[in-house]
């Protein structure tokens, strides 16, 4: 039981590995390069588990941020999680003690995972989504680990495997086309974002697109009907 | 000392963003909070698209070409064999190969 629930959110969670690798290593190496070594990658792949902000805190770090500019960027940076909760807080109601480590855990990735809320027959569903979570997160500090001790001397071009983040975003966006009998959520999400970015540029388009996309979702409540 | 208080603060603040939602609404759900529950992770799977593809540079060779033709492998791939980890491995190693053409 226990270990079909552990296969069953091995394979689910496959998708995000090589991503996470990837993405965690470039953090690695990126840290390592400002001063700071592989405890301090490895706790911050633990206790932030933050890609983007991991990133942008480099930054912080090497720059001598206060930390008031450190908080706001923090939020900032992690509104969206925000988003995410809302639309998990149902599902993760009565995930018993699962719940505060499914909380902390709700990266971008492991969202796109699990946010179709579908679990295999005769597994427990939190401790699928729990392992699915953990995995995922296994991923990002061997990740972070690899990339502060080895990072300098990967032998080969790993250029363009970042794309496995956006590929498995077109994914998970087709999947759920293909079985959601709604298209309006994806549509208004799609034609948010992009009139977002238009408007304000990639850097600061995100907190924008999320208002946006609440105020249009919340005046079609009405005729949304019964969805997906 | 300051680096300990910067992770620290990246840390909290980051948990206060992740589990704010759960702590407001803790006891009951609103109807509103639902509904968005279930219409979000649509918009938001779409948002997260767009943002992946937010520096892309449509305007100069090649314009956008790796990309589009790389997403538009992953989607034929996904809706013919409706697997993801196939979809995303062919969908990146193409994608490699078309940056290196």
């Amino acid at each position: 039981m226990r270990l079909r629930a552990m296969k069953l959110a091995f394979a689910k969670s496959l998708p995000v590995m090589a991503g996470y690798v990837v993405l965690g290593t470039g953090f690695g190496i990126l840290l390592r390069s400002a001063g700071y070594g592989v405890w301090w990658a490895a706790a911050m792949g633990v206790f932030v588990y933050a890609g983007s902000l991991q990133y942008v805190g480099v930054g912080l770090l090497a720059g001598g941020a206060g930390i008031l500019t450190t908080a706001l960027t923090t939020l900032m940076v992690n509104a969206r999680h925000l988003f995410y909760g809302i639309s998990m807080v149902d599902r993760y109601k009565d995930a018993g003690p699962y719940k505060p480590y499914l909380i902390f855990a709700l990266t971008d990735e492991t969202y796109s995972l699990l946010c179709d809320g579908l679990v295999p027959e005769g597994v427990d569903p939190h401790l699928y989504r729990f392992l699915v979570s953990l995995f995922d997160q296994s991923y990002w500090v061997a990740g972070c680990v690899l990339g502060s001790l080895a990072g300098a001397v990967i032998p080969f071009s790993t250029e363009g495997i970042e794309f496995s983040m956006t590929a498995l975003f077109v994914a998970s966006f087709t999947e759920r086309w293909l079985t959601e009998r709604n298209h309006l959520p994806a549509l208004v999400g799609l034609g948010c974002s992009v009139a977002c970015l238009a408007a304000f540029g990639p850097e600061s388009f995100l907190i924008p697109t999320m208002v946006l996309i609440t105020a249009v979702l919340t005046i079609l409540r009405g005729r949304m009907g019964e969805t997906p | 000392m300051r680096p300990f208080l910067l992770v620290a603060t990246m840390v909290a603040g980051t948990a206060l963003t992740r589990f704010l939602p759960f702590v407001v609404f803790r006891r009951s759900t609103p109807d509103y909070v639902s509904y968005l529950g279930r219409v979000l992770p649509s918009a938001i799977i779409a948002m997260l698209v767009v943002y992946c593809l937010r520096e892309v540079a449509w305007a100069s060779a090649p314009f956008g070409l790796p990309e589009l033709l790389a997403t538009a492998c992953v989607v034929a791939l996904q809706a013919w064999r409706r697997n993801s980890l196939l979809s995303i491995l062919v969908g990146t190693l193409a994608y490699m190969l078309l940056i290196r053409l």
